[in-house]
């Protein structure tokens, strides 16, 4: 079992996704003059503006125009440019779905679309600006990978492995400072879940901001019931690490997964899916967003509210195991 | 090619249009003739792309807004040589890559498109990179003044002008009909040179059916330095055909045997006047 004690140590203390993903295009952008990247008046609230003041000939600005800035993007990228498309999760992925499908996806124009402050990261800002969706939207479009960063070491890895994809990706991050989940553990994948922690008796599969709170509750159960959790960062969420499920769930032991987005179709159905059709009849159960409009508060008040929380998803869990 | 040239391989192009949507049982015949002399005079005097030049990343670029009409596209792709013309006897058929919109499969197309009022977003992005590469290739799009109301276009058209891409032109099919009915009728988007010229582009008047006045115009590009150009070209739905000119129907409408026959006579008669 990992030393799921250790796992809280943060290398990049109070540092966002943000701005690990703005230091990781720095960096690439220093020896990538072909690397654009492409806003629709989000470098302010994507923490570009310490790019845009390196590299002011890297920025394309759009405007607020999400369905003109995929386009526009799929278009600077058909001529070999390195695309990063970058805008708030919500607008991305909803208004610009038809963009994404057609322009990227379907051409194959190899766009890195960067949903930022997606789920319910912008909080009481409502629910036009909560990404709950774009999982359900996106896993449906053919030839794009999903993908939803844990904390600044999947950020880092995410940006660059994104940057060497010749097909197209959408990553999708929040606001709020993370943690570092693991010390060990190091690799990361397009399309490899992480296990982050690991024990017989449950499996709790996350992804997401989602991650840290159910490595807790993992850390929770072992400390008041002894029961020892598996939990893996599922980071990508298409093509969906079928192996690893496959091995975990082989253990028999129930499985929890949660996510900041919409029980429907989601992470939780994209395993429900894969499990039922090939034989696993493991006890299940999906932790997100039910189907309803958010209520309002702060991105941890809602988690809090949906029991996306370590207490939360603890309680399914020992509900999940019959305790 | 000189205008006569020209003007042959224009009757040869409906002869074959004609020919693979009888042969594939579908197609958008009336859009396609609308806009065939517009890729006619492209593709032999102005574009510079060629089967040789397609992966050059300083190749003009074409791409085609108005996917339906893609038959067009196929037969002047074909006589340019990008692919056997024989091919397009697959059209529309069960596995055929020569599907009824414009796809990458196809070696000389550029973007897959289809869904309207994606073609200027995707050639301003393209222009825009030639712009940052100080590249000269130029970049044209046909966009079909059914597919005007979708509010993407009136995005990019904007950006267009911001950038400054004088590199870009735009080209409206202005066939005045599109599937329901009048484009006026449905949602008039006149009066279009002053929309667009109010977005910052130079805009100009064309008879789309008039070899040696589109020859001119597209010589003329672009119409003024730091502003995107767009050409209205004013067409006739179902160009060439008598019983197929202006009529709605003629929209995504399939010939018969007779009307097939018919359409062959006049088109031979037109060849024949050119001799």
């Amino acid at each position: 079992m990992g030393d799921v004690t250790t796992v809280i140590t943060d290398t990049k203390a109070g540092q966002a996704n943000l701005d690990v993903f703005s230091s990781t295009l720095q960096e690439l952008a220093a020896t990538d003059r072909n690397l654009l990247v492409v806003t629709s008046d989000s470098r302010g609230s994507g923490k570009l503006v310490p790019f845009a003041q390196k590299y002011p000939k890297q920025v394309v600005e759009i405007g607020i125009a999400e369905q003109n800035l995929v386009g526009v993007a799929a278009g600077l990228a058909s001529t070999g440019k390195n695309v990063f498309a970058v805008s708030p999760a919500c607008f991305l992925t909803a208004r610009s779905f038809e963009q994404i499908k057609t322009d990227v996806a379907y051409s194959n124009n190899p766009v890195r679309l960067i949903g930022i402050s997606a789920g319910v990261s912008y909080g009481a800002l409502g629910s036009t600006h909560h990404s709950l969706h774009d999982f359900a939207a996106l896993r449906a479009v053919h030839n794009l990978t999903i993908v939803a960063p844990a904390d600044n070491f999947e950020t880092e890895q995410a940006i660059r492995q994104a940057a060497q994809l010749n097909t197209p990706v959408y990553i999708r991050f929040g606001k709020k400072p993370m943690p570092l989940l693991s010390e060990e553990n190091k690799e990361f994948l397009f399309g490899k879940g992480r296990v982050v922690s690991e024990g017989d008796d449950l499996v709790l599969v996350a992804t997401g901001e989602t991650v840290y709170p159910a490595l807790l509750a993992a850390r929770q159960l072992e400390q008041t019931h002894g029961i020892r959790a598996t939990v893996i960062s599922m980071h990508t969420i298409k093509p969906l690490d079928c192996d690893l499920l496959a091995t975990v769930a082989a253990k028999g032991c129930p499985i929890l997964t949660v996510e900041e987005h919409s029980v429907y179709g989601g992470l939780g159905e994209a395993c429900a899916s894969f499990l039922m059709m090939n034989g696993f009849r493991n006890r299940f159960n999906i932790m997100g967003i039910p189907d309803e409009y958010t209520v309002t508060g702060s991105q941890v008040e809602i988690f809090n509210h949906y029991g996306l929380s370590e207490n939360g998803i603890a309680q399914e869990a020992l509900t999940l195991l019959g305790r | 090619m000189n205008v006569n040239e020209l003007a042959q391989k224009s009757v040869q192009y409906r002869r074959n249009i004609l020919k693979y949507i009888v042969g594939a049982k579908a197609g958008h015949t009336g859009g396609s003739l609308s806009c065939v002399d517009i890729l006619n005079v492209l593709y032999n005097n102005v574009l510079r792309v060629s089967p040789e030049t397609f992966g050059s990343p300083t190749r003009d670029r074409y791409i085609q807004s108005k996917g339906h009409t893609v038959e067009a596209l196929y037969v002047v792709l074909a006589d340019k040589g990008f692919f056997p013309e024989s091919d397009l006897e697959t059209l529309c058929q069960y596995k055929s890559h020569y599907i009824g919109h414009p796809t990458r499969k196809i070696k000389g197309i550029e973007q897959n498109t289809g869904s309207l009022g994606h073609g200027l977003a995707l050639s301003v992005g393209t222009a825009l990179s030639a712009k940052l590469d100080e590249l000269d290739y130029r970049v044209f799009t046909l966009l079909g003044d059914g597919e005007l109301p979708e509010g993407s276009n009136w995005e990019a058209a904007l950006l267009a002008s911001h950038y400054k891409l004088d590199n870009l032109c735009a080209i409206v099919d202005k066939n005045t009909l599109q599937i329901s009915g009048s484009t006026a009728d449905v949602c008039n988007t006149d009066p279009l040179d002053q929309k667009f010229e109010a977005f910052g582009w130079s805009v100009r008047h064309v008879d789309g059916h008039d070899l040696a006045a589109l020859q001119e115009v597209f010589d003329a590009l672009p119409f003024a330095p730091g502003k995107p150009s767009l050409i209205i070209a004013h067409t006739v739905k179902g160009k060439g055909v008598s019983f197929m000119e202006g009529q709605l129907k003629w929209h995504h409408g399939v010939p018969n045997s007779e009307q097939y026959a018919q359409a062959l006579d006049e088109l031979e008669e037109a060849a024949l006047a050119l001799a």
